[in-house]
């Protein structure tokens, strides 16, 4: 049966403002499929983004949402879940919004292990700016600010995310748009700091520089790079060369969870007076 | 048994004529028809959904029983 995304989107809102081609909207979708599965309720829900094309996500959905400042989604998402810790909170932002900027606020979300979830949407790029070159831009490649070719190396979100300290990492393509669901089912149950890199396109400010000649080069692209971990076990290093790990990349279910422990140092508190 | 057909609906209101459905249906049965997704051959549809769940723009939905 064709899904329902009516449910979560709020009246008029649609057509969307991203354009042809563009993957957050694939995203989204499965964040509406994910949010749908789990049956989470509208009011207990709140999805916080910073500022991007990808940050536009939360004016889309019909569930409580906060569309704050560049770079600062983690910081409004943590005083969300710090008032209300019974509220499963999203996070959802592009890769400049979140490894530039809003680079210090992602890495210590990720140590404090805060029961959050951070869907990060990585197009390589500066979408809604015009195509500046982001942390997460691979080297040589060209963006607006880098017309000779990137000369930095990019950023593996994902192994950011675990050295920093979140407990569970995933990687999906917006290809995949049957796996991204299911991955943020699996963020969302986890009780600890989440992370899902979509890795995305941006036809408009990133293909067109790459000289990817359409859309559906983009897509085959993210098709052709993606392995599953599980297939990557029986894979020579060399056939991994240039590819990138998709699935669940890393799960760790000890660590103490933040708004746990600061219940506790609330109950110190309260003893001692 | 006989082989039910799915109904697809392709809202043009919301399709930016990507490709992106037409590209990908493994079984070939959309195409482009001026700016906007079109049904080419409904008969070879398999019902994979993988149309629609590819559709940045919620533009396509098939609907089977
Ligand atoms: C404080 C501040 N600095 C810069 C900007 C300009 N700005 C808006 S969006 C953006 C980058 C967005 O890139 P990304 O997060 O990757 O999202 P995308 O558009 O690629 O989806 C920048 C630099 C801003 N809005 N606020
Ligand atoms: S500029 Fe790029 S990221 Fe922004 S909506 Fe267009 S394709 Fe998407
Ligand atoms: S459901 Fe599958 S076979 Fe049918 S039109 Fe869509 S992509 Fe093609
Ligand atoms: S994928 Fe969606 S927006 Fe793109 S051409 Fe098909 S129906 Fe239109
Ligand atoms: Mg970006």
């Amino acid at each position: 049966m064709a899904f329902d995304y009516d449910k979560w989107i709020r009246p008029g809102k649609l057509p969307h403002i991203w354009c042809p081609g563009c993957g957050h909207g694939i995203v989204m979708k499965g964040l509406i499929r994910a949010m749908e599965t789990l049956k989470l309720e509208k009011n207990d829900t709140a999805i916080v983004s910073g500022i991007g094309c990808a940050s536009r996500l939360p004016g889309y959905i019909d569930c409580c949402t906060l569309h704050t400042a560049h770079g600062r989604a983690a910081a409004f998402a943590t005083g969300v879940k710090m008032a209300k810790p019974e509220m499963n909170v999203i996070l959802v932002g592009g890769d400049g919004d979140g490894t530039a900027i809003g680079g210090n606020h992602f890495i210590h979300a990720c140590r404090r292990n805060i029961d959050m979830t951070y869907i990060i949407m990585n197009n390589y790029i500066y979408g809604m700016t015009g195509g500046q070159f982001s942390p997460c831009t691979p080297t040589g490649h060209k963006a607006s600010t880098t017309p000779y070719g990137n000369p930095d190396p990019g950023f593996d979100i994902a192994k950011l995310a675990i050295g920093a300290g979140a407990t569970f990492v995933a990687r999906g393509t917006a290809f995949h748009a049957n796996q991204i669901d299911k991955l943020i089912v699996e963020a969302i149950q986890h009780k600890g700091f989440s992370v899902v890199e979509i890795l995305d396109d941006c036809p408009t400010t990133y293909g067109r520089r790459n000289k990817y000649k359409s859309v559906i080069e983009m897509m085959n692209r993210l098709k052709e790079v993606a392995v599953p971990v599980k297939a990557a076990e029986k894979m020579t290093a060399e056939q991994l060369q240039g590819k990138v790990l998709t699935g669940v990349l890393y799960k760790e279910e000890n660590k103490p969870e933040y708004t746990s422990e600061y219940a506790k140092v609330i109950e110190r508190a309260s003893a001692a007076k | 048994m006989e082989k039910t057909l799915p109904k697809i609906e392709i809202i043009e209101k919301y399709c930016k004529g990507c490709h992106i459905c037409v590209e990908f249906c493994p079984k070939d049965c959309l195409e482009m028809k001026g700016f906007y997704a079109s049904v080419k051959n409904l008969e070879a549809c398999i019902k994979c959904m993988q149309c629609e769940l590819r559709c940045p723009d919620f533009a396509i939905k098939v609907i089977t029983e």
